[in-house]
C-alpha cells in the first residue's frame, strides 16, 4: 500500500482516547505530530469536533470466509466491513476451505488481505490438520511465511485432545505463537444448541452446559503454566469461566482471554421464537453470565473484545433451529454494541476502549504496527467515532458484509464509526468506505 | 384461540376447555351411522410429517376427514438442506396448493414456529422435536375429565369443568418427551398437579422452575396419584449413558401390577403410545380396565377434530 502512503490529513478537535481535545497531523502513513492548534498547509482536514478518537481496532477473531466459502464473504467484503466498524486490523480464523493448515493456504489469505487494502489481514493458522484435532499442522511453516502467522487456532473446533493441547502450547513458543482455545468439552456438548438452562429445558433443544467450557478452560490454564506457554481463550461466554480466569491471571500465568459483543450483550431468551439469527457457538448465556462477563472486561481478566464475526447465507439461517448454521456477522456494530454495554453503563472509559479493542489485542496477535500509542511517530492507525450519534436502528441489509446475520437488527445502537484511517490513508470517511 | 396451536402454552385455560367441550360435542358424531359434519367443506388440510407416526398422522386425517376437509400428506423424510427441499420451501410449496391448516410432525424443535413464519394458514404442532405435542396434551387432558371429573364413574366430565385437583404423575423420559413438555403446561393450567417422575439423568435442567413437583421415586408418588401417565423409554437412552440397563430401569421406574395395586382404585394408568410392554409398562397393566390407552387413541381424533373446527373458524358456521 506504499503508494497510498501519500495522503496527508489533520484531524481537528478530536478527544485523544476520550481524554483532551487535540489535533493529529498524518502524513506518510504515520503520526507526525499530535498538538493543539496544528497546522498543515496542503493536508485534507477532518473537523473531528465533538469525535473520539482511538487506536485502530485489532480483531482478534474474524471469519473472512474465504478461500471456500465467497457466498458467505470475501475478504474484499469482510475487510471493507471491519474498515467501516473502525478496525484496521484483523485475524482471519483458519476454518475455510481447504483449511488454513498450510503455509500456502496463510499466504494467500494475507495476500488477499493486502490486495483489498481495507485493514491489515493477519492469517490464523489452524492447530491440527483439517482441524481434525489428531496431527499438528506445521505451525513453523506457517509462522515463517510471508503471513508470518503468530496466532494458531481450531476455532469451531476444540483442540479436545490434552496431550495434543500440551504440544501444540510448548511448541509455538520457539517463534512467540500463541494457541487460540475454542474451548467447548466434544463429550459434554453433543448436539447442543442453546445454553443448558431453563429456556433450552423448555423450548426442547439440546442443552450446552457452562461447565462444558469452563473445564476446558481449567485445564488449558494448567497446562499453560506446565509448560511456561501462551494461552489465549476465545468467545469466554460464561461466568464461571471468567472466575477460572481471573484465578489463572492471579496466578501469573500467561493467560488471555476475549468477549463477544454480542456474549456482552444479547441472553438466550431471545431464542424464544427459534429465531435462528440468535444461534451460535457457545451459545448465548444468561443476564448473570452477560453481568460477570461485562465486569471481566472491565477489571481486565477479559483482555479484549473480540467479534467472532461469521457471515452466513442466507438459506445456511433460514432453516430449523438444530439444522441452522452457528454464527452472527459483528464486525460493523461491534463498537456500538460495546459503547451500550460497556460505555454507556459506566464500566469503561474510552481509554480503557482503546485498550481492549486495540491495544491489547494487538499484543496479543503480536500485531507490532497496531495499538500503539497516538503519539507522534505511531503508524497512522486511527479510528474516529462519534458517541453521540444516534441511538439508530441496525438496518443488516445496509451492511458492507456480504451476510445478514446481524443479530442486531432492528436494535436501537449508539454511536456511529466516522472514519477509519490505514497508515495514515483513509478506509472509511463519513461512514463510508472510501473505495 | 391464537392462529397456531404450537404450544399448549398458546392455550389459555378457557382455549383448553373450549375444545374440550367441543370434543365432547363432536364425540356424539363418532356414534353415528354417517360419522361426518359437512363443517370443513372445500377446505384444505396438510398433514406435513417429516417423522413416521402413522397413529397420529391416521388420526388427523381421520378428524379432517370427519369434517369433511380435503386432505393432503405430505411426507418428507429428512429435514436438512442436504437431504432434500428446505422446510421453507415445502412450506412456500403447500402456501401455493392453498393450504387452509398444516399439521405439521417434525424431528427438529421449533420447526412450527419457523413454518408458522413462512405460511399464512393455520399450523397446528403434532410434535416438534423434544419441545411439544400440544394435541397430545389434549387429548389426555380429556381422557382425563372423562374418566376422573364425574367421580370416576365413566361418561364424559361436565361441560366447562377443568382438572382442578386432580394429582397427575409423568414417568419416564421427560427429558426428550414432548408430550410431557405440553402435558405440564396444559394440565397446569387446567387446575392439575403434575409431578414429573425419573432418575435424574432424564429430568431436564432447571425442571424446578416448571410448574409441577419432581420426584425420584415412584413409588413415592403412586399412592397419591389420579392419574399414572408412563412415557416411552427407548432403548438407546441406556447406550447414552442415562440409566445402566433396561433391566434396571424397569425395577426403578416401570409400572408393573405390584405397583399398580399401590395407586387408588380410582386412578387411571394413561400412555402416549408407541408402548414398550416389558419395559416402561407391564402388558398386564397395559391391558387392565384401568388402562385408558385404547380410549386415548379414539379420543385423539374427537379432540384434534375440536381444533381444526375451532382453529379453521368453523365455529362461526355451525352455531
Amino acid at each position: 500500500m506504499s503508494e497510498l502512503r501519500g495522503e496527508e490529513w489533520l484531524i481537528t478537535g478530536a478527544r485523544i482516547a476520550g481524554g483532551d481535545r487535540a489535533d493529529i497531523h498524518l502524513s506518510g502513513g504515520v503520526i507526525a505530530a499530535v498538538g493543539a492548534g496544528l497546522s498543515a498547509p496542503g493536508a485534507r482536514v477532518l473537523d473531528a469536533s465533538g469525535l473520539i478518537v482511538l487506536p485502530g481496532l485489532v480483531d482478534l477473531h474474524t471469519h473472512l470466509r474465504e478461500p471456500g466459502a465467497d457466498d458467505a464473504e470475501t475478504v474484499e467484503t469482510g475487510t471493507r466491513a471491519a474498515a467501516l466498524g473502525g478496525f484496521t486490523a484483523v485475524h482471519a480464523m483458519a476454518n475455510t476451505e481447504p483449511v488454513a493448515d498450510t503455509a500456502g493456504v496463510v499466504e494467500q489469505v494475507w495476500r488477499l488481505g493486502e490486495q483489498a487494502g481495507y485493514v491489515d489481514v493477519r492469517p490464523v493458522g489452524a492447530v491440527t490438520i483439517g482441524l481434525a484435532g489428531k496431527n499438528l499442522a506445521e505451525l513453523g511453516a506457517m509462522a515463517d511465511s510471508a503471513a508470518r502467522v503468530r496466532v494458531f487456532s481450531d476455532d469451531g473446533h476444540c483442540v479436545a485432545d490434552p496431550l495434543l493441547m500440551r504440544r501444540a502450547l510448548e511448541y509455538v513458543k520457539a517463534f512467540d505463537g500463541v494457541i487460540a482455545q475454542h474451548a467447548q468439552e466434544p463429550r459434554l456438548t453433543e448436539g447442543a444448541q442453546l445454553n443448558e438452562g431453563e429456556v433450552a429445558s423448555r423450548l426442547g433443544l439440546a442443552g450446552w452446559p457452562a461447565a462444558a467450557e469452563e473445564a476446558i478452560i481449567a485445564r488449558d490454564c494448567l497446562l499453560a503454566a506446565h509448560t511456561g506457554s501462551a494461552l489465549h481463550v476465545c468467545h469466554v461466554s460464561t461466568a464461571g469461566s471468567v472466575e477460572i480466569i481471573r484465578w489463572a491471571k492471579s496466578k501469573g500465568w500467561r493467560v488471555t482471554a476475549e468477549v463477544t459483543p454480542h456474549h456482552l450483550l444479547l441472553t438466550d431468551d431471545l431464542a424464544e421464537g427459534y429465531d435462528t439469527v440468535f444461534k451460535v457457538n457457545p451459545p448465548l448465556r444468561t443476564r448473570a453470565d452477560v453481568d460477570a462477563l461485562r465486569a471481566g472486561l472491565a477489571d481486565g481478566t477479559i483482555d479484549c473484545v473480540a467479534t467472532d464475526h461469521a457471515p452466513h447465507p442466507v438459506e445456511a439461517k433460514e432453516a430449523e433451529w438444530a439444522e441452522a448454521a452457528n454464527g452472527m456477522t459483528g464486525l460493523e456494530t461491534a463498537l456500538r454494541v460495546v459503547q451500550l454495554a460497556m460505555v454507556d453503563t459506566g464500566l469503561l472509559d474510552w481509554a480503557a476502549v482503546a485498550d481492549r479493542m486495540s491495544v491489547r489485542p494487538a499484543r496479543i496477535g503480536r500485531v507490532a504496527a497496531h495499538g500503539q500509542p497516538l503519539a507522534p511517530g505511531s503508524p497512522g492507525n486511527i479510528t474516529c467515532y462519534d458517541p453521540a450519534a444516534g441511538p439508530e436502528a441496525v438496518d443488516p441489509g445496509s451492511h458492507a458484509s456480504k451476510s445478514r446475520n446481524s443479530p442486531f437488527g432492528g436494535m436501537e445502537l449508539p454511536g456511529r464509526v466516522v472514519a477509519t484511517f490505514l497508515r495514515g490513508t483513509a478506509t472509511v470517511i463519513d461512514g463510508k468506505v472510501t473505495k | 384461540m391464537k392462529r397456531h396451536l404450537i404450544s399448549a402454552a398458546d392455550l389459555s385455560r378457557e382455549d383448553a376447555i373450549s375444545v374440550l367441550d367441543t370434543a365432547a360435542e363432536l364425540a356424539s358424531v363418532a356414534g353415528r351411522p354417517i360419522r361426518k359434519l359437512p363443517t370443513l367443506r372445500g377446505r384444505t388440510v396438510v398433514n406435513l410429517f417429516y417423522e413416521d407416526s402413522t397413529r397420529t398422522r391416521t388420526s388427523f386425517e381421520a378428524a379432517a376427514k370427519r369434517l369433511s376437509a380435503d386432505v393432503i400428506n405430505f411426507s418428507a423424510k429428512g429435514s436438512s438442506v442436504a437431504k432434500g427441499e428446505s422446510l421453507k420451501d415445502t412450506a412456500l410449496t403447500l402456501e401455493a396448493m392453498g393450504a387452509d391448516a398444516i399439521v405439521i410432525r417434525h424431528p427438529a424443535s421449533g420447526a412450527p414456529h419457523r413454518l408458522a413464519g413462512w405460511v399464512t394458514g393455520n399450523v397446528i404442532n403434532a410434535g416438534d422435536g423434544t419441545h411439544e405435542h400440544p394435541t397430545q396434551a389434549l387429548l389426555d387432558a380429556f381422557t382425563m375429565r372423562q374418566r376422573l371429573a364425574a367421580g370416576g364413574v365413566g361418561g364424559s366430565g361436565p361441560a366447562g369443568a377443568g382438572l382442578d385437583g386432580v394429582r397427575v404423575t409423568i414417568v419416564g423420559d421427560v427429558l426428550h418427551s414432548r408430550v410431557a413438555r405440553s402435558n405440564v403446561l396444559l394440565l397446569s393450567r387446567l387446575g392439575a398437579e403434575v409431578t414429573l417422575v425419573a432418575p435424574p439423568t432424564l429430568m431436564p435442567y432447571a425442571v424446578q422452575t416448571w410448574p409441577c413437583g419432581i420426584s425420584y421415586d415412584l413409588d413415592a408418588e403412586l399412592g397419591k396419584s389420579d392419574v399414572v401417565m408412563m412415557l416411552r423409554v427407548q432403548h438407546e437412552r441406556m447406550t447414552a449413558a442415562y440409566f445402566p440397563s433396561i433391566r434396571e430401569y424397569r425395577r426403578r421406574y416401570g409400572l408393573d401390577m405390584t405397583r399398580m395395586a399401590r395407586m387408588p382404585d380410582h386412578a387411571i394408568v394413561m400412555h402416549p403410545g408407541p408402548m414398550n410392554r416389558g419395559v416402561e409398562i407391564a402388558a398386564e397393566v397395559a391391558d387392565s380396565p384401568r388402562s385408558t390407552i385404547v380410549a386415548q387413541v379414539a379420543n385423539g381424533v374427537t379432540v384434534r377434530m375440536a381444533v381444526l373446527y375451532l382453529m379453521l373458524g368453523g365455529a362461526e358456521e355451525a352455531q
